[in-house]
């Protein structure tokens, strides 16, 4: 028995390999993706990276319309976040077993959640895009359908990890529902909330450059008309500043993470 | 005078198997009652049937003579006001302060809106500091209780239940997580509330000579039926050997 | 309540005052402070953000309701009107694949990356170095990663995977150097007196350790690389269903095939949740419980 069981252990990773293997190549052959050729791409892209990705004197002069539009963008997944979590709070408390206040709710809540959730940004920037236009709303209402569902999964998680014993206790002591929100789940629960909403501005605004290009607002935008207007001095400060803006504000977020946790 | 009935208690969960069965006694005003049996006798469950934490199936709990069972929500908020309730594993909100989780204990008499906006009278705020001079731990009012030990969070809980002003105290294991100190310190605690104060106590124990040395009087449940009720000298070897099943035992009062 | 009579014993030496002289509960630290401050903060930046914000063309109502009709219309009668069923899972089958080979290529380089990023097998300026370009490449969004290495390489799965990989590494290595820094300092220790080498140590001691967290959080990863590859094909021209989608709804203007197509990737990324909050709920139940 014991025998047997080391023998079908020694198998297990051999099997795992091999069907891993044969899922790598089933995906590149679907895909038509060519290791080698994949592997020699490597090299020319970097080295196409480095001869024309570059900061220039010229492109500078493009910085003023790009930094209006990074601040277009970060403005949108602030803004589209802190909404977010304000409705995805609420939501949490109905689908958390600890606080949900029926059944009927918490399903509810736990099926928006799912929804919004596993419809890529993509697809809700595309739908939404027919008719609200090209304008930063459409990108607004996308990264804040996406967040919602996110953090709504999120905070029941806070909310069940943090305040199961304290919520019996108060309700013993014969407090309400809205004191035992208010007084025990919140205070327990709002520094890993805080976590996971400064997490989700920080996923936004990448995600909000990927909407800005299909929506045509934003950082995304410009990097898009640069993109395909060959200027690849400005595509470079473009890709610069987002990369300063992510670091920045993921800098500010671990501060804040810091002390609150 | 009598302050609690429990008259013919059942109750199961989910699940087929009766956790309670039968349950029949009483407790008076100003008494001492452990209750003593094996993991899964249905001790926690007991004490949850009285302040309704979880519904009664069958048979009648009466509290000062109000049926518990009947309540509606409001009655059912005002009849927890009366019972205080102590938890092993303390049950605080570890990051607030030891005074906030204090004045926790006064939500059931609060409206929501008073609630919300957290109004503690000036003499609620006092009575707490009080309690916690009374448990000694006046001086870590301000802290996190997350930075408490394990001892002195209990008697934060102590004076939370305390707070409310109630007539009786249930106790689940309150000690089940403490070294024998901080035992011996939450016990004497809770004994003299009793003595002190007049308020009633029902405790769930482990362990047996900790119920003689304290109790009143000692019920022991297994398997969801009271197979003992009487005064802790007169609960003899066997019956504790009958409580725990005799192989158990030695293992069990470790 | 007994107060009136019980005020005289407190020691008031232990009871802070506010200024108006009532009794304080809070600590007032820095902790409150800050989260005060952060939800202060955010709330204003918000309230902000509407100015900044680009309206041409838009009208609020009509869109509502317009929305609210595309929405009725593409999950109440999806349909297929520009390819078959066959060809629906063969751009299925290209998305998932795009999403499996990032991962998977991905998760092999993280893995020898993250030994060199974990402090406790690494050496501080080793470990310092990668996580610095680890947090360089995480920082650029994958659309533009994907569409610089079309540039190079060409539209198609080549420069959707490489620009997908970019991000897979980045975010597994630091997954993955995390799960290893948490590695009982005492196993490794107690197999260095052994006389074991740094490869004895990482194959015996730290893998088998953390071998089921690497595999969740790969798995994790792939369910966000769906989500990814969907977007590529319809922001980067990497094909697959989040091409069609794209199609769909810009060119042929189909809410139908829209909603159809928006079903088929719902369906898929449920599925995958599920399984990784399977996978999770085994393997972390630390997260779970407590
Ligand atoms: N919420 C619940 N749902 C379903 N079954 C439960 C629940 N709570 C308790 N039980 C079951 O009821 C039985 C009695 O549990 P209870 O917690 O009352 O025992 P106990 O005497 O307090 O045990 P312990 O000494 O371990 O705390 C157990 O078999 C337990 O599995
Ligand atoms: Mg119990």
């Amino acid at each position: 028995m014991n025998d047997k069981k080391m023998r079908q252990s020694r198998w297990i990773p051999m099997i795992s390999l091999i069907i891993i293997i044969v899922i790598t190549y089933a995906s590149a052959t679907i895909t038509e993706f060519n290791f080698i050729e994949g592997l020699a791409t490597i090299p020319q892209a970097l080295s196409w990276i480095v001869a024309n990705l570059f900061i220039t004197q010229e492109s500078l002069e493009k910085l003023p319309t790009i930094l209006v539009k990074l601040n277009e963008t970060i403005f949108m997944s602030i803004a589209a976040t802190t909404l977010a979590a304000v409705v995805s709070l609420f939501l949490g408390l109905m689908g958390s077993k600890t606080t949900k206040v029926n059944n009927v709710f918490s399903v509810i809540a736990r099926f928006i959640a799912s929804f919004s959730r596993n419809i890529p940004v993509v697809a809700w920037s595309l739908i939404l895009l027919i008719s609200f236009g090209q304008n930063s709303i459409t990108g607004f209402l996308a990264l804040f359908v996406g967040t919602l569902g996110f953090l709504t999964r999120a905070f029941i998680e806070s909310i069940d990890e943090a305040s199961v014993s304290s919520v019996e206790a108060l309700r013993a002591t014969g407090a309400n529902y809205f004191h035992i929100v208010n007084k025990a789940v919140i205070p327990q629960s709002l520094p890993q909330m805080l976590s996971w909403i400064l997490f989700m501005i920080e996923t936004n605004i990448r995600s909000a450059t990927l909407v800005g290009i299909l929506t045509g607002t934003g950082i995304g935008y410009v990097f898009d008309l640069y993109y395909k207007t060959l200027n690849y001095n400005a595509v470079a400060l473009v890709t610069f500043t987002i990369v300063i803006a992510v670091i920045v504000i993921d800098l500010i977020s671990n501060r804040i993470r810091k002390v609150i946790l | 005078m009598t302050l609690l009935q429990v008259e013919g208690l059942g109750k199961s969960y989910e699940s087929e198997t009766q956790v309670l069965k039968n349950v029949n006694f009483e407790v008076k005003t100003g008494e001492f009652v452990s209750i003593i049996g094996p993991s899964g006798a249905g001790k926690s469950t007991l004490l949850r049937c009285i302040n309704r934490m979880v519904e009664i199936n069958e048979g009648r709990v009466l509290f000062n003579n109000l049926d518990v069972g009947t309540l509606k929500k409001k009655e059912l908020r005002k009849l927890r006001t009366d019972i205080g309730m102590v938890f092993q594993h303390y049950n605080l909100v570890p990051r607030l302060t030891v005074i906030e989780n204090v004045l926790h204990g006064r939500f059931g008499y609060k409206t929501t809106m008073q609630g919300i906006l957290g109004r503690f009278t000036e003499e609620e705020k006092e009575h707490a500091f009080f309690l916690l001079q009374k448990l000694g731990i006046e001086d870590h009012a301000y802290k996190r209780c997350d930075q408490l030990s394990g001892g002195q969070q209990q008697r934060v809980g102590i004076c939370r239940a305390l707070i409310q002003d109630p007539k009786l105290i249930l106790c689940d294991e309150p000690i089940a997580s403490l070294d024998p100190n901080s035992s011996k310190v939450i016990m004497d605690h809770l004994k003299s509330i009793t003595t002190e104060m007049g308020i009633t106590c029902l405790v769930n124990l482990h362990q047996v000579e900790v119920a003689q040395d304290y109790s009143d009087r000692i019920i022991g449940l297994k398997q969801g039926e009271i197979v003992f009720d009487g005064m802790g000298r007169l609960l003899r070897e066997e019956q504790i050997n009958h409580i725990y099943g005799t192989e158990l035992r030695e293992l069990i009062t470790v | 309540m007994e107060t009136t009579e019980t005020i005289k014993t407190i020691d008031t030496a232990y009871i802070k005052r506010t200024k108006n002289g009532r009794i304080n509960i809070r600590s007032g630290n820095k902790i409150d402070l800050v989260i005060k401050w952060t939800i202060f903060m955010l709330t204003v930046l918000s309230i902000m953000a509407f100015f900044f914000f680009d309206y041409t063309g838009l009208q609020l109502v009509r869109a509502i309701t317009e929305t609210a009709y595309n929405l009725r219309v593409m999950f109440l009668e999806p349909t297929l009107n520009h390819f078959s069923w066959g060809e629906a899972f063969h751009q299925i089958g290209i998305t998932v694949g795009l999403g499996v080979l990032a991962t998977i290529i991905g998760g092999i380089i993280a893995l020898f990356l993250s030994f060199m990023a974990a402090e406790n097998l690494s050496k501080p300026w080793i470990s310092k170095t990668v996580r610095v370009v680890v947090a360089f490449i995480r920082a650029v969004p994958t659309v533009l990663w994907v569409l610089i290495f079309a540039i190079a390489a060409g539209l198609g799965s080549e420069a959707a995977i490489l620009g997908m990989l970019f991000h897979s590494i980045a975010y597994l290595v630091k997954a993955f150097s995390e799960a290893f820094e948490e590695v009982d300092p005492g196993i490794l220790e107690a197999m260095r007196a052994t006389g074991s080498n740094w490869w004895h140590i990482v194959t015996h001691g730290v893998l088998p350790s953390t071998f089921t967290y690497l595999l969740s959080w790969t798995f994790l990863r792939f369910e966000i690389n769906f989500g990814v590859a969907v977007a590529m094909g319809a922001a980067a021209g990497a094909g697959g269903i989040g091409f069609e989608l794209f199609m769909a709804s810009g060119f042929y203007f189909d809410l139908r095939e829209v909603g159809f197509i928006t079903y088929a990737i719902l369906i898929i990324a449920i599925v995958l949740e599920v399984i990784s909050t399977r996978l999770k709920d085994r393997f972390f139940p630390s997260s779970v419980s407590n």
